[in-house]
């Protein structure tokens, strides 16, 4: 009973020790491993006073004399300093934690590291793992967490061509941005264009593409087929050769007035087929066209990664079972529904979801084929224009509206991440083993 | 009987006659365009639109004046060393991650994967606002190293997620032994486990190198001067301006990517099949 509550208090007094790094660890008796932790701890403090106050104050204010403070490296200052920050609360959990297992482990009578050379050992090997993926863990942070961080400060500032520092100064402008994209005329107007369409394309052209791959798949799976080979390599083309230069040469090609698809596939189609006669068609000049263009050339490019897999995965399903489905009476279209189509979609519903993602941000294929036009719907924006699209000629354009690119794409990623987690938890695809 | 039995002939024979049209339908619908754009690049004088016809002077002009008038030259080289650059660090980095996912359990790690699966949805390519700024800051505006630095950091989340789920179906039983027998950290990894995952490594290897060639938004946007173009950049300049399309230039450009890469495709094929089932559903 005594032990007990000196155990606690030992424990207790470590944990409240170590508010200040490494005290905990001296009280452990681990005079390096405290050394260490209270030199990480100075070394932040000093790095505090000497440059991340100036650099909080400055991110507050964004600067206050036009022509000397730059507001967009005192933005990105402070969001440095505050991932900084950030590293090192993580350290300071890291810390108190630490001190308060030690205790535990000394009220425990276990063998605790005490000299350097214990110390380094097992951080050796505990820290292997540690080791192995900081590297990937560091590139990460500063290619996309802290751009994500900078995106999502300049979405609530007024940077646009009237405020491109050091000429003039930024400022904060609180929800702004994000008014004028829900509710402002010009913008919003716009923006629900753009968004419209940008979900019209992602499920047309991607639904396109997996019923194209799975019925291929099917089609090519059949037992009688010669030339197999052939045809599989043929299928495979499309994703073989790089999708940019299929999709620049299709630009070409449904050009209104000498492009292929008019001068050739057209008339040749009036030839072949009695009683049809089609006129050239203004595949780049109406919106109508090129969005019907775009979705058929998207399917013609993403079909043979779906045709791949599933293909693969047709191999695999146990040929008894549609010996049995057969003498049990069930025809072609009732094997595929209960037994081919079930198996597909447990197998590469993630794959599938992927697919839905990565056509939402087709750059590619919305601006190589037509530059997001014909025509403009206001804001800069393209009558073929996606979100992603909109947002590189937001950035890029002659008079770049930064912070409602910035706000866009902060509503894309949210938008996406909160689709992919529902379908993730309902398919549960992605259940971790342990 | 025999009525029947005639009725399931002609349905056999109706089976294949489709099966047969699609295949062909579909075989003709995919080569056409790849046939105009490979023929167009062996034509004379300046077409402006491509058709398939062949009753045109057939020439390799197109592929000297591709390297003599134009910064063709300097755009492949400029991709190669991208591509190259950030193919090894890729792999590097995506390879030590996805074996300790894999095989080591450690604090922080459910929450890690959590992490790379959650930040793997972003589109990276969407925070040009912020690219814009950090290469103001850091004068990194039409250096090519700062596209490199992109393009490796936004791979490294779901290619980790992928390389860990391969090393998953590498058998434990291995490593366990050699553990038995001393080996240590490295050794267990570089000799036993890293050669079992060399057709995912190859595959994300191949990946990491198309990136830089197919890849438009992030290089137009950061690379400003023509001779620092890539492929992909440099190639849409042919083809941009309605004024003067330089077909021909731009089909014997398009050629010269799409035959290495293609031939790299279909060598290492086979590896991302399975990779890909293995990645994609083990999760």
């Amino acid at each position: 009973m005594e032990r007990t509550k000196d155990a606690k208090k030992r424990v207790r007094t470590a944990t409240w020790l170590s508010v200040i790094p490494g005290i905990g660890q001296f009280y452990n008796k681990q005079t390096f491993k405290g050394i260490a932790f209270l030199v990480v701890f100075a070394l932040f403090i000093y790095e505090m006073i000497v440059f991340g106050f100036a650099a909080f104050t400055g991110m507050v204010t964004l600067g206050l004399t036009p022509g000397e403070d730059h507001s967009l490296f005192l933005l990105i200052e402070g969001s440095l300093q505050l991932l900084l920050t950030v590293i090192f609360f993580l350290f300071y959990a890291i810390n108190i934690y630490d001190a308060r297992k030690v205790a535990i482990q000394i009220v425990e009578e276990k063998k605790i590291n005490k000299t350097a050379k214990d110390i380094l050992k097992n951080v050796y090997h505990n820290g292997f793992p540690y080791l192995f993926t900081i590297p990937a863990y560091l590139v990460m942070i500063f290619a996309i967490i802290f751009p994500v961080l900078v995106t999502i400060f300049i979405s609530f500032t007024n940077y646009d061509f009237y405020h491109i520092p050091p000429a003039s100064l930024i400022d904060w402008v609180g929800f702004e941005n994000f008014i004028n994209m829900f509710f402002l005329s010009s913008y919003r107007d716009t923006f629900i264009a753009v968004l419209g369409w940008t979900i019209i394309w992602t499920l047309g052209a991607t639904s396109l593409q997996i019923a194209i791959g799975i019925f291929t798949a099917v089609v090519l799976n059949q037992k009688f087929i010669k030339f197999k080979r052939l045809f599989g390599i043929i299928f495979l083309l499309p994703w073989a050769v790089p999708a940019f230069i299929t999709i620049m040469s299709f630009s070409n090609m449904f050009n209104d007035s000498l492009g292929a698809i008019n001068s050739q596939v057209i008339p040749f189609i009036n030839s072949l087929v009695p009683f049809i006669d089609l006129g050239a068609l203004p595949w780049k000049t109406d919106p109508f066209f090129t969005k019907i263009a775009i979705i058929l050339v998207q399917g013609w490019l993403g079909f043979p990664y779906i045709y791949v897999l599933v293909s693969g995965i047709l191999q695999s399903i146990p040929e008894e079972q549609y010996e049995s489905a057969k003498i049990d009476g069930a025809g072609p279209i009732q094997r595929f529904r209960h037994i081919t189509l079930p198996t597909i979609l447990m197998i590469a519903a993630p794959v599938f979801i992927t697919q839905y993602t990565f056509n939402l941000n087709n750059f590619n294929m919305i601006y190589l084929f037509n530059e997001g036009g014909p025509g403009s719907i206001g804001a800069g924006a393209g009558s073929t224009d996606i979100l992603i699209s909109w947002i590189f000629k937001l950035t890029t354009g002659t008079s770049p509206q930064y912070s409602i690119a910035a706000a866009v794409t902060l509503f894309i990623s949210i938008f996406v991440i909160t689709i992919a987690l529902i379908v993730f938890k309902k398919t549960k695809a992605f259940e971790m083993e342990d | 009987m025999s009525n029947l039995f005639r009725s399931q002939k002609s349905s056999r024979f109706f089976t294949k006659f489709f099966t047969y049209a699609f295949l062909l339908l579909l075989s003709v619908i995919i080569l056409y365009p790849l046939l105009i754009t490979a023929s167009s690049a062996f034509k004379a004088g300046n077409i402006s639109a491509f058709d398939l016809s062949f009753d045109a002077t057939w020439t390799l002009d197109n592929f000297r004046r591709l390297f003599t008038e134009t910064l063709y030259g300097e755009w492949y080289i400029n991709t190669l060393v991208i591509a190259f650059v950030t193919m090894i660090v890729q792999v590097i980095l995506i390879t030590l991650a996805g074996y300790t996912f894999s095989r080591y359990r450690f604090i922080g790690r459910k929450k890690s994967l959590m992490f790379f699966l959650l930040v793997q949805m972003i589109p990276t390519t969407a925070t040009l606002v912020a690219f814009y700024v950090m290469a103001l800051l850091l004068g990194a505006l039409d250096q090519s190293w700062f596209l490199m630095f992109l393009y490796i950091g936004g791979g490294i989340p779901m290619n980790t997620w992928l390389m860990k789920g391969y090393f998953d179906t590498i058998p434990y039983d291995l490593d366990e032994s050699a553990k038995l027998d001393g080996a240590g950290h490295f050794r267990i990894f570089a000799q036993i486990v890293l050669p079992m995952a060399k057709p995912m490594i190859a595959v994300q290897a191949l990946w990491a190198f198309m990136t830089p060639f197919g890849e438009y938004m992030l290089a137009k946007f950061l690379l400003r001067s023509p001779e620092n173009y890539t492929v992909a950049i440099g190639l849409h300049t042919f083809i941009s301006n309605p004024q003067e399309q330089k077909v021909a230039l731009f089909s014997a450009g398009a050629i010269l990517i799409a035959i290495p890469i293609s031939i790299l495709f279909f060598m290492l094929q086979k590896n991302f099949v399975s990779g890909l089932t293995a990645g994609g559903t083990k999760g």
